[in-house]
């Protein structure tokens, strides 16, 4: 294996965001021990953010797309994260004070939206990528990370709406994150079914990059302009907000689905890139003895 | 270029007239229907219409941005043009600006039907022009850009509404507000914002599509 070392790397930064992000507060909350070397809350959760942030786009951009082990065993890891912020969240996190055990749901949303939100900007990163130096490898993982941020979106929206029919009354409100993640997730589903009507490889890398590209730059106008329109939905919260029990089920489960996210797009990327192989082989020749079963055949 | 681009788009609407004034029997057609979802209560029809006269004319759009690459589909067209010794920028724009004006014309021609079915009548007629205007901008450039793809694969009819139609939310939404503050008065003063917001969109995506309109359509 000559090219191991960016995942040494990338695994070091995820130890590290998981140390400052999880692991401090575990102790500090239950073993009564301070191991956060001395570093402020702020410090921690930057450290913290863009150590995870900065392994996942070194864990995805290394991947050469041949092998799928890596991407197992990374999502074997997020699975196992994702189930120790379930047990906290379910049992161990006290019942917010307003809301009761409704707000449990945030321990999912609130990543699943990180997440989401990740999963297509990463897809927008591989369009610029694939429009300025054409490697097939970004149009697989474009491919791959539109179809798990459109996954996302819609657990987004389902979570949303399970949250929204305690708290306000209804399934469905018209406030401006949940309105532009719907917009979202019909956007990049236009962009999937744009991909299954071109046959041309070269066509449909191309145009749905540009695609990509014009679906993302719509996020920010999309969600200004709802929100002039209709405001409900309560402010974006940080860590001087949310009380200290709370943020354990909180980063577990970011740093599970971030996990599982990455995992799945190494995959899907790798199906990807096996059809885009099989597309633009050229036609096999007819040796002897692939004629000779196909005449058993027919 | 473009002043000639913008000539053959012209000429060729101004050619098929009689396609374009079926989108509009189309447009008032979708305008009558409407109100039967609301049922013949004047007040409310009122106060929806603003809503139905944009989403009229987002429907009747999508038939004319998918129809306004056929010329350029037949005998392989486009290849012909991007052969010349120009941008294909050019190509774009006089598209573009040849379908904004054709969305424009048909949502000026769909207002008197609005204001007769649906009693939404207001004195601030250019103003109402120019939020036509600015929306229909806002649909025709990512709209013109789309198309272009869409019109080269199969099934063309579903694959352009479902590309354009989440994109174009934020035009949408300011232009129904702007037309909706128009038609029923604006007491606060809010028009101002939804234009700027319009502004900004057809900026940004008059720009952007524009210079991604050359990958689109390179071989």
């Amino acid at each position: 294996m000559p090219r191991r070392y960016p995942y040494t790397i990338a695994t070091a930064l995820f130890a590290i965001g998981i140390y400052f992000g999880l692991a401090v507060t575990v102790a500090d909350q239950y073993l009564h021990a301070d191991i956060s070397l001395g570093l402020p809350v702020a410090a921690r959760t930057l450290i913290s953010v863009f150590s995870g942030l900065i392994a996942a786009v070194i864990w995805l951009t290394a991947d050469d797309l041949k092998s799928s082990r890596r991407a197992h065993a990374l999502i074997l890891a997020g699975i196992v994260l994702m189930l120790i912020g379930t047990w906290f969240g379910l049992f161990v996190a006290p019942p917010e004070q307003f809301m009761g055990n409704v707000q449990r749901i945030m321990y999912v949303h609130v990543p699943t939206a990180w997440n989401g939100l990740l999963a297509l900007t990463v897809a927008f990163a591989c369009a610029i990528f694939y429009l300025f130096n054409g490697g097939w490898k970004w149009d697989a993982r474009m491919e791959a990370s539109i179809e798990v941020g459109v996954l996302l979106a819609f657990l987004l929206c389902c979570q949303g709406a399970i949250w929204a029919k305690p708290t306000w009354g209804v399934w469905w409100d018209w406030d401006p994150r949940l309105t532009t993640t719907a917009v979202l997730l019909f956007a990049f589903l236009g962009i999937l079914a744009l991909r299954k009507f071109v046959d041309d490889p070269v066509k449909r890398a191309v145009w749905s990059s540009v695609a990509t590209i014009i679906a993302y730059v719509d996020v920010p106008i999309v969600y200004f302009s709802v929100r002039w329109w209709n405001s409900l939905h309560q402010l974006q919260s940080n860590p001087n907000t949310v009380s200290k029990p709370f943020w354990i089920p909180l980063r577990a489960n970011a740093f599970g689905i971030l996990f599982v996210m990455v995992g799945f797009i190494m995959l899907r990327a790798r199906i990807a890139a096996l059809r885009l192989e099989t597309e633009m082989a050229p036609p096999p020749i007819l040796s002897n003895e692939i004629g000779e079963q196909l005449g058993e055949a027919v | 270029m473009l002043t000639a681009a913008l000539r053959k788009e012209v000429l060729l609407q101004w050619r098929t007239r009689s396609q374009m004034m079926a989108v509009f029997v189309f447009g008032a057609a979708a305008l009558l229907l409407f109100s039967f979802a609301v049922g013949p209560v004047a007040e409310m029809l009122r106060q929806f219409s603003a809503g139905f006269l944009w989403l009229g004319l987002l429907l009747s759009s999508t038939l004319t941005l998918a129809e306004s690459y056929h010329a350029e589909m037949e005998n392989r067209a486009l290849e012909g043009l991007l052969l010349l010794p120009s941008d294909p920028r050019a190509l774009y724009y006089g598209k573009a600006i040849a379908n904004w004006l054709q969305l424009w014309i048909l949502g000026v021609a769909l207002t008197p039907v609005m204001v007769i079915l649906y009693d939404a009548g207001t004195t601030r007629v250019l103003e109402l022009v120019a939020v036509i205007g600015l929306g229909s901008a806002g649909l025709s450039a990512p709209g013109t850009l789309y198309a272009a793809m869409t019109a080269q694969v199969r099934s063309k009819q579903t694959l352009l509404p479902l590309l354009l139609f989440p994109l174009i939310v934020p035009a949408l939404l300011a232009s129904v507000k702007a037309t909706s503050l128009l038609v029923l008065g604006d007491p606060m003063g809010q028009i101002r914002s939804w234009l700027m917001l319009l502004v900004a969109f057809d900026a940004i995506y008059w720009s952007l599509c524009g210079l991604l309109f050359g990958r689109v359509v390179e071989e």
